[in-house]
């Protein structure tokens, strides 16, 4: 009677699960460890993490030209890498829209934002929008922030970058920034899950 | 008891309606702004009413392709205690830039609020544990149901969707 019961439980899970609409991609949770990648930077080269032997974690931000989010971080990512590049957590960015529905997604058009504004970061190409799925980005801008630990990329912070798109100086929590600061003092993120609005990545 | 009720209804409709014509004489569109606080008790009504709550932006493409979908079911279903808002994410400083003469170019008819509240962290979740963020997202309710959608919708969709949450009525 017990396995019935359980058996009809799983059984209306499965339904129920098979019936949801659009199931929400699981993606990483917080512990997970993060595959890297191998994609097209703006200056033509390939990058993959595995490129940066004496980096100590990564700041992963799925970001886009478009988005008015995205752009209203743009000045605040620079930072990011400025600041914590030389400490061993570099920013690398990753547009993970599909050019061809986002219009100025393209790869052109990414060429000359990081110009125009002199990313001191690459900024890649999620050609055939492999990544950002593994990850679980859902929109732009999405942080992935990555620890290094027994050789391993572990996730050790998601979510938005600060607590106010909207005026960098009336920023009272930088997750980002706060969460790094845990981990080079050996200590865990708190928060390490953070939501935010953002543009929908554009499949 | 019932004579009463229709009575209120009648009412409070032309009482809506008369707000709404003076408002459409001056020709202008004035937005309110809201925080969490604000906004919260929109999203925890007890009345007869079915709520459809789509949160969407100006610079959001694929939020304003859904948007039709969004004015027909306003249309079709404001007489069936159907209230539709359409909660606004556009930057604050561009509501008069952007937002306002979006509403004219489009003549929205649903009523249009701006959440204003930059804290997402805070209040996202309050609204669904299941959101992420992305938008657009669409939460339909009443005071026996309550669902929330972070995807796009179709007309017929949205429809299917509220008659499901009307059974529940």
């Amino acid at each position: 009677m017990k396995t019935l019961k359980s058996i009809l439980l799983v059984s209306v899970f499965i339904i129920a699960t098979a019936f949801t609409i659009r199931p929400v991609a699981d993606g990483y949770k917080i512990g997970d460890t993060a595959t890297d990648f191998k994609l097209k930077n703006v200056d033509g080269k390939m990058v993959s993490m595995s490129d940066y032997e004496n980096a100590k974690g990564f700041i992963v931000i799925f970001t886009c030209n478009h988005c008015p989010f995205s752009i209203a971080y743009e000045d605040r990512i620079i930072d990011l890498d400025k600041q914590y590049k030389d400490k061993g957590y570099p920013v690398i960015a990753i547009n993970p829209n599909n050019p061809e529905i986002s219009k100025g997604d393209d790869f052109v058009s990414m060429q000359k934002r990081a110009k125009e504004k002199g990313f001191t970061f690459p900024y890649l190409f999620d050609d055939g929008q492999k990544i950002f799925p593994q990850y679980g980005a859902t929109r732009t801008p999405h942080v992935f922030l990555l620890n290094k630990e027994d050789k391993e990329l572990k996730v050790a912070y998601i979510g938005a970058i600060d607590n106010n798109y909207s005026d960098a100086t009336a920023v009272t929590e930088k997750y980002v920034e706060d969460a790094i600061n845990a981990l080079i003092e050996g200590e865990k993120p708190n928060p390490n899950f953070t939501k935010a609005i953002g543009c929908t990545i554009k499949k | 008891m019932k004579k009463l009720l229709l009575i209120l209804l009648i009412v409070s409709f032309i009482s809506c309606k008369s707000d709404k014509t003076s408002e459409e004489k001056s020709n202008e569109i004035s937005i309110k702004s809201y925080t969490y606080e604000t906004l919260e008790p929109l999203l925890n009504k007890d009345d007869d009413k079915t709520y459809v709550i789509n949160f969407w932006a100006t610079w959001c493409k694929p939020c304003v392709e859904e948007l039709p979908a969004f004015e027909k079911i306003n249309a079709n279903y404001k007489d069936k205690n159907v209230e539709v808002i359409l909660v606004s994410l556009d930057f604050p400083n561009q509501i008069e830039t952007r937002l306002i003469p979006f509403i004219k170019e489009h003549n929205l008819k649903s009523n249009v609020i701006l959440m204003a509240d930059v804290d997402q962290n805070k209040w996202i979740p309050k609204i669904s544990e299941k959101w992420s963020g992305a938008i657009p997202a669409t939460l339909i309710y009443n005071k026996n149901s309550r669902k929330f959608y972070e995807q796009s919708f179709s007309y017929d969709l949205l429809e299917k969707e509220l008659k499901e949450i009307f059974k529940t009525y």
